[in-house]
């Protein structure tokens, strides 16, 4: 049996090389981390012509083998073979974004010196043409003396042609060896070189790119620009509640269903009261929030796709300069609205080390979509669906309030440690602007299936167990008659020593004992509440009915707001820390966020409750 | 006149490049991107809110930001 074939998309960043790789492998992929390096690894198969299937390596983008980041030395390593557990892919295909010949023809030259079977994917030309450029991809390959296939990744177009030449760039590597190595050339020569050939490969070019250019003028505008990214901001996170509930209601209903099957085909006993109380009533209630999730992401994947993401990078870096980031900090801290452990994990792209630290810790105060599901509930229970007026919903925006108070937090805490744990330099912010394009469906759907399943396994393992070790500590030992079931358990016993702690800041019992299990992940806080008062109803009736009734009752509105006070500091995800180790290389950092954020929570909590106590809510 | 003081959209030669006073960092980064002695640039927008950081530059057919500390290394001459 022979040997699995490798190949490697390797490119500048923006070339359209992830597109091309949903394309060429589908959805059959693999991602996981280079071990020893946080950088993340995306494989997946290619058939080719033959049938023959061909391992593909999605290299990080990079602008040279010189590498200036832990991404470019991945790239540069893979390259080169010399990446341990790594063959050296067979077959480079080097992806260059046709609109931009002159800089990623850079690149290019340095890996065709390389002497490797090399193909090249002039990608994106039908946004070269939308520019008003036209390209011979015959005399580029002339120029370059390989293979030279134009494609559309996103309309699958030059795909066929691409794989035959993956194929013949292969087989010719079999058959006579590689050639010598050239001699390399130094930045400035390949510059030129690179300059001449876009030249020559240009048919016609009109001198502005225009629908580019007019774009920018209105979403870089000085005051524009601020405003429409404000304004979408706020659509998304009223569109994160109000498209959600449909969904989220037939998936309640769903479960309440189920409930209902499980409590009519099984006979009375604990393995009833499990799978209803505790599975089904836990695991439920935290699913019924993946709709919410799906549309947070989908916003976030359509800004990073169309583009749209740089350019609120640089209208945020002006504010970002003002607590000592920069506008690079903005894309891992947006990606933290969906979730903290991509957001540190995109950290890796700055450079400046202080900066990157500053942004970490600051990281799990952008308020993620696993809080969503706790603000949801609350909001839910004690905020009135009224309007305010303009059609703006008071429910939409307390959620956007609480988003605003995570940003604020994180602001002024960037600010505090930019000046005293991570004082340095002024970082800098160097960044390609991509161009425009329309979001590709593919790539959307994709990527929204990679982030719902990641959840959907959350939500099948960690709050899976979460919750059902929490069922078990409240049903056991069983209350004598007249006790209440919830003080007899151990769980009982924990949240009494612990209701002592936040007694002060206006947490009953029932919160105490979700805040435990809630440190695996977020959103168990809801199915631990969800599992409580299950558990405590006197009869089934009672428990049948929603978490919301049963919150209303015991909940006064001054610790329904500190409760969310809490949730908007508190360090409640056990994941989001241990990602910081890796990230950090060590227990320093992950230690430090843990305490300042759980201090934040408590002094926040208990300040929200007695304010609200004082004002007579 | 350094880059920073350019009006914008005039296009402009960079004659010469303070990479001392830039990180290694990112003068590597910014030589990649084809920020170099020759290459011909100009201003497309300046930051937000009358402010004139950072800034986005035009180079050939990409669009590049950076910040006005990078710009006032960089010493132009208007074509």
């Amino acid at each position: 049996m022979s040997r699995l074939r490798t190949a490697a998309l390797v490119g500048n960043p923006n070339s359209g090389k992830s597109a091309l790789f949903n394309v060429l492998t589908g959805a059959r992929q693999k991602i996981a981390n280079y071990p020893g390096v946080t950088v993340e690894r995306k494989a997946g198969r290619l058939l080719l012509p033959s049938g023959e299937p061909v391992e593909l390596l999605d290299l990080p983008g990079s602008y040279s083998l010189d590498a200036a980041s832990p991404d470019e030395e991945v790239t540069r390593k893979a390259v080169l073979g010399e990446l341990a557990g790594e063959a050296r892919p067979d077959v480079l295909v080097i992806v260059l974004d046709a609109a931009n010949l002159e800089q990623h023809l850079v690149f290019a030259q340095e890996l065709i010196e390389l002497g490797r079977p090399v193909v090249i994917a002039l990608n994106m030309v039908d946004l070269a043409e939308r520019d008003g450029l036209t390209l011979d991809p015959e005399a580029l390959s002339a120029e370059l003396g390989v293979p030279v296939i134009s494609t559309v990744a996103v309309r699958r177009r030059g795909i066929e042609d691409l794989l035959a030449a993956i194929e013949s760039a292969e087989a010719n590597a079999q058959a006579t060896p590689a050639a010598r190595p050239q001699a390399a050339r130094t930045l400035p020569e390949r510059r030129q070189a690179a300059r001449n050939m876009a030249q020559k490969a240009t048919v016609s070019e009109t001198a502005e790119h225009r629908l580019h250019a007019q774009l920018d003028k209105v979403l870089l505008h000085p005051w524009l620009g601020p405003l429409v990214l404000f304004a979408l901001l706020f659509v998304i996170f009223q569109a994160v509640f109000a498209w959600a509930t449909p969904f989220a209601d037939a998936l309640d209903a769903g479960i309440t269903a189920l409930i209902g099957i499980a409590n009519a085909a099984l006979p009375e006993g604990f393995l009833r009261d499990l799978l209803t109380e505790g599975v089904l009533a836990g695991v439920g209630s935290v699913i019924v929030f993946l709709p919410q999730i799906v549309i947070l992401f989908a916003f976030i994947l359509a800004m990073e796709q169309s583009g749209y993401m740089a350019r609120a990078a640089f209208l945020m870096d002006r504010m970002m300069a003002g607590v000592g980031l920069s506008g690079r900090s903005f894309i891992p801290l947006l990606s933290s609205f969906a979730c903290a452990i991509p957001g540190i994990m995109a950290t890796r792209a700055i450079a400046d080390p202080k900066d990157r630290l500053t942004t970490i810790l600051i990281a799990p105060l952008m308020t993620c979509s696993a809080r969503l599901p706790v603000y949801a509930v609350i909001i839910a229970a004690f905020i009135p669906a009224t309007t305010v007026g303009g059609g703006i919903g008071l429910q939409g925006l307390v959620l956007f309030a609480l988003y605003v108070a995570g940003i604020i937090g994180a602001m002024v805490v960037a600010l505090v440690l930019r000046r005293s744990v991570t004082k340095g330099g002024a970082s800098g912010f160097i960044m390609e602007m991509p161009k425009y394009q329309l979001p590709p469906l593919r790539d959307l759907a994709i990527g929204l299936w990679q982030r719902a399943w990641v959840f959907l396994r959350r939500a099948g393992t960690i709050i899976f167990a979460a919750t059902v070790i929490l069922w078990l500590l409240l049903t056991f030992p069983k209350a004598a008659p007249g006790e209440s079931q919830v003080d007899a358990s151990f769980a009982g016993t924990i949240a009494s020593g612990l209701e002592v702690v936040v007694e002060p800041i206006g947490f009953n019992r029932e919160i105490a004992l979700a805040l435990i299990p809630a440190m695996a992940a977020r959103e168990v806080a809801v199915s631990a509440l969800a599992t409580t008062y299950a558990v405590d109803a006197e009869d089934e009736e009672q428990a049948a009915e929603g978490l919301m009734p049963k919150l209303r009752a015991g909940w006064t509105l001054p610790t329904a707001l500190a409760f969310l006070a809490w949730f908007v500091f508190a360090p409640q995800c056990l994941s989001t820390i241990a990602v910081a180790r890796r990230e950090t290389n060590g227990w320093k950092w992950p230690l430090f966020m843990l305490a300042y954020l759980f201090a934040l929570a408590y002094i926040f909590a208990g300040l929200t409750y007695w304010l609200a106590v004082a004002a007579g809510l | 006149m350094t880059l920073d003081q350019l009006l914008p959209r005039r296009q402009a030669e960079i004659v010469a490049i303070d990479w001392t006073v830039l990180a290694p960092d990112e003068a590597k980064r910014l030589r990649a991107l084809g920020i170099d002695e020759g290459a011909q640039v100009a201003i497309a927008h300046r930051g937000v809110f009358g402010g004139r950081d950072p800034i986005a530059l035009s180079i050939g057919r990409m669009t590049l930001a950076l910040r006005r500390a990078h710009a006032m290394a960089m010493t132009v001459r208007e074509l």
